[in-house]
């Protein structure tokens, strides 16, 4: 065999493997990474969406996003998604995820978790089941402003007034963040149970054996073994708070409101292209939330990168 | 209970069921209207080159295919596909008819008119209607002109401009100069409405003035019934309506066409100033949770007897024709004067043809779009239109014959009484999205106690500076 050509096993070999490649990859170029593209090139136009005809302005629409409160408002408020919403879900998931794993200390020397775990661990993954419309629409019922909101009700039995859960300006965005943890703590719970269940349980028993505590083995054993997962799932979730969309679209006041209290990135991109017909500026909102989003995931696995331990 | 997505879609309809102006003084803008440019006049993109004759004014091909795209809210499309279709049908037996019955008007269609592959008719309504102006300023709407000053399909020695309620054709002028590009169908009448039966069983009458209706709401909040309440979650234009409305009764339409035409301090305006103030007095009777609540959720509280007045227009009677119990009878009051030196009197009520269609100018059949046009302003197409949607047209007399519901009998009385006081309606909701985005924000800001009436002045004008100031926003002005 001479170096330098494929030989027709080689050939065959890889037209096999390109053949199984190039569908998925058409697809994908043609229907995310061309939409990417065109964003880019609509993110210089005056684009309004509704005719072929555009003019290319440079930067304008880039400026113009500097003196609009309402994007700044947006991108505030995925500031604290950003920091709020991981957070708690990882702490949630963290917690409950050891409970049902590793909570219920020995038991004829093996570690298990709490009483009936097993079921928690499919009632936790229910709300990641349901779409997030429906979500929405539950939670409308669920944190209706009024006497008759399901929260609200239980307040009322007991002689609290109404909470307006998404009506006062400083509590909306926290009712949702709140919808947000609910929906994704399930899921997390699943992973880090995963996660878990893949440390070797000696590494447990010989810490126990050695006197460590519940809260010792949870900082000291889990959390530096549970490392790469964790990371995993901050990518996922950081990448989660910069949408929300959904949510705020069904849940707050006036779609984003009340006083832009609640509005993000993707719904105001939505409503420059569809309400204001003006495609060019909310692609280059898309840029914008597209650097952000990439800063975000770059940073993020710069930032938590340690040296795996191997085990 | 009530927070279904079908029914977020119900309210679609009602968005834009009031788009434009009714103006009371109809000639003006015909007469210019009349000059039109040879490049939008006529059709000159269709191939259907049939010679047009006094049956066929346009001149449609009779075996060219049409296609209609109806908004499908709170009219749903019925009066389309077993009226108006049909009629149409009749005309022209050859032609086959492709119709579409959606609720996103906006993203089903704004790429098809990107790509010129365009229906022959769009009932361009809903929450996500499509941006006329936009669609105007890119040419890609036909100029109705032809259409109404066609021979009527029930008279031929009338023009169709003549057998409409006054104003009709005014209310969808658009682009600059302004022209009739859009259609309104439906008539609207925009006021405070109410039970008459719970007001009779109470002896109260609605309010004439703002002092009555602060004396009217201690009453009923006394029998434990919310005097005033609108949806804040959805619907807060119901109460800037009110508040533009009682503006124009102080200080006259001008106030009005000075906000849709962009004009400096047109917010500053001691009118709207003093419209806001009257009406955050209102707001401080309605509970803060009303903020987080749909309109359906409100209006269901109204059937129940726990609201006393709503702000809205007259299709609710037939939006909740499913809800309301036996015994309710709907009513509409003009809002009530807020100063004893108001330029119009209390009865002037605001009335609006609205639901809008237009003819995109690069469609294959766009002479069959305005014969469809035409076929709709018949008196049959306009009365089946009644009696299907119970909403009134504006084909004058296309009720003949037709029994009336309480709402619309108090829709007529109510028109009889304020004669020629007709508050305008506000071109700028159509015309700046953003400028009535920002307005829904403040109007709640302003109802539920957040912002005072002067702030509410400034940060309005304010965004209309902004918009002004947005060289990308094509814009638009008017006369009347």
């Amino acid at each position: 065999m001479r170096h330098g050509k494929l030989s027709p096993v080689l050939l065959r070999k890889y037209g096999f493997i390109a053949s199984f490649l190039a569908v998925p990859l058409i697809l994908y170029v043609v229907f995310v990474i061309w939409q990417y593209i065109q964003a880019f090139q609509i993110s210089f136009t005056n684009s309004r969406g509704i005719s072929p005809n555009f003019d290319y302005v440079g930067f304008d629409n880039f400026t113009r996003l500097f003196d609009d409160e309402v994007f700044w408002a947006a991108v505030r408020h995925h500031v604290v998604l950003l920091l709020a919403m991981p957070l708690i879900t990882v702490a949630i998931a963290l917690f409950f995820s050891f409970m049902l794993n590793l909570g219920g200390g020995q038991k004829n020397g093996k570690m298990t978790g709490v009483p009936g775990s097993a079921f928690y661990k499919i009632v936790f993954f229910f709300p990641q089941v349901l779409a997030v419309a429906i979500v929405g629409v539950l939670f409308q019922a669920i944190l209706r402003p009024d006497k008759s909101g399901v929260i609200n009700s239980a307040l009322h039995a007991v002689g609290v007034d109404p909470v307006g859960w998404l009506i006062s300006p400083g509590l909306a965005l926290w009712t949702i963040i709140g919808v947000m943890v609910w929906q994704a703590v399930g899921f997390y719970v699943v992973l880090f149970s995963a996660g878990m269940s893949s440390i070797p349980r000696d590494v447990f028993e010989a810490a126990a054996l050695d006197g460590a505590g519940r809260f010792v083995l949870f900082f000291r054993i889990t959390l530096p073994l549970l490392w790469d997962t964790l990371q995993v799932g901050w990518v996922y979730l950081g990448i989660a708070a910069f949408d929300g969309f959904a949510l705020v679209q069904v849940l707050s006041v006036d779609r984003g409101g009340p006083d832009n209290a609640t509005t993000v990135l993707p719904l105001e991109i939505w409503r420059t292209a569809f309400t204001y017909s003006k495609y060019g500026v909310a692609s280059a909102m898309g840029v914008a939330l597209f650097f952000m989003t990439l800063t975000f995931a770059v940073l993020t696995l710069r930032v938590t990168r340690r040296e795996r331990i191997e085990f | 209970m009530t927070s279904t997505p079908r029914e977020i879609t119900r309210r679609q309809m009602i968005r834009r069921v009031g788009l434009t102006a009714l103006v009371a003084v109809p000639a003006a803008g015909l007469l210019s209207s009349c000059a039109t440019s040879g490049d939008t006049a006529a059709p000159s993109t269709a191939p259907s080159a049939a010679a047009t004759s006094a049956t066929n004014p346009f001149g449609v091909k009779a075996d060219a295919p049409l296609e209609v795209v109806i908004f499908k809210g709170g009219y749903s499309d019925e009066y389309a596909t077993q009226s108006h279709e049909p009629l149409y049908k009749a005309e022209f037996p050859k032609a086959t008819i492709k119709h579409q019955g959606i609720q996103t008007i906006s993203q089903t269609l704004t790429p098809r008119f990107a790509s010129g592959d365009v229906p022959d008719v769009v009932n361009n309504s809903g929450t996500d209607n499509l941006d006329a102006g936009a669609l105007i300023g890119a040419g890609q709407l036909l100029d109705l002109t032809p259409l109404f000053e066609a021979p009527s399909i029930d008279d031929p020695s009338k023009k169709v401009k003549d057998t409409l309620v006054p104003g009709t054709i005014e209310s969808g002028l658009g682009g600059d100069p302004a022209k009739p590009y859009t259609l309104n169908y439906v008539y609207t009448a925009y006021g405070l409405w109410y039970d008459a039966k719970l007001f009779e069983k109470n002896g109260w009458t609605a309010p004439k003035t703002f002092e009555e209706f602060k004396t009217f709401a201690e009453a009923a909040k006394a029998k434990n019934i919310v005097p005033f309440a609108y949806a804040g979650k959805n619907a807060s234009y119901y109460a800037y309506w009110m508040i533009l409305i009682s503006a124009a009764k102080i200080g006259g339409n001008e106030v009005l066409v000075n906000i849709d035409n962009l004009a400096d301090n047109a917010w500053n305006h001691d009118a709207v100033k003093q419209a806001a103030a009257a009406w955050a007095e209102i707001g401080k009777y309605m509970d803060k949770s009303y903020e987080g609540l749909i309109h359906t959720e409100v209006q269901t509280q109204q059937n129940q007897g726990k609201i006393a007045l709503y702000p809205s227009g007259s299709w609710l009677e037939s939006e909740q024709s499913k809800d309301t119990p036996a015994g309710f009878e709907y009513a509409i009051a003009p809002t009530p004067s807020v100063t004893a030196a108001d330029q119009m009197p209390y009865e002037a009520i605001r009335a609006a043809a609205g639901e809008g269609y237009v003819v995109p100018s690069k469609g294959k059949n766009a002479t069959g779009g305005l014969e469809y046009l035409r076929v709709m302003l018949s008196k049959p197409a306009a009365k089946a239109f009644t009696e299907k949607t119970k909403s009134l047209t504006v084909v004058v007399g296309a009720t003949e014959g037709l029994t009336l519901s309480p709402g619309l009998t108090s829709v007529v009385a109510a028109q009889n009484g304020a004669g020629q006081n007709v508050v305008t309606y506000s071109l700028f909701e159509t015309w700046y999205k953003e400028l009535e985005t920002e307005l829904r924000k403040q109007t709640n800001a302003l109802m539920f106690g957040r912002i005072s009436a002067d702030e509410f002045a400034s940060k309005m004008q304010a965004a209309a500076d902004k918009t002004k100031a947005d060289s990308s926003i094509s814009k638009q002005s008017r006369s009347v």
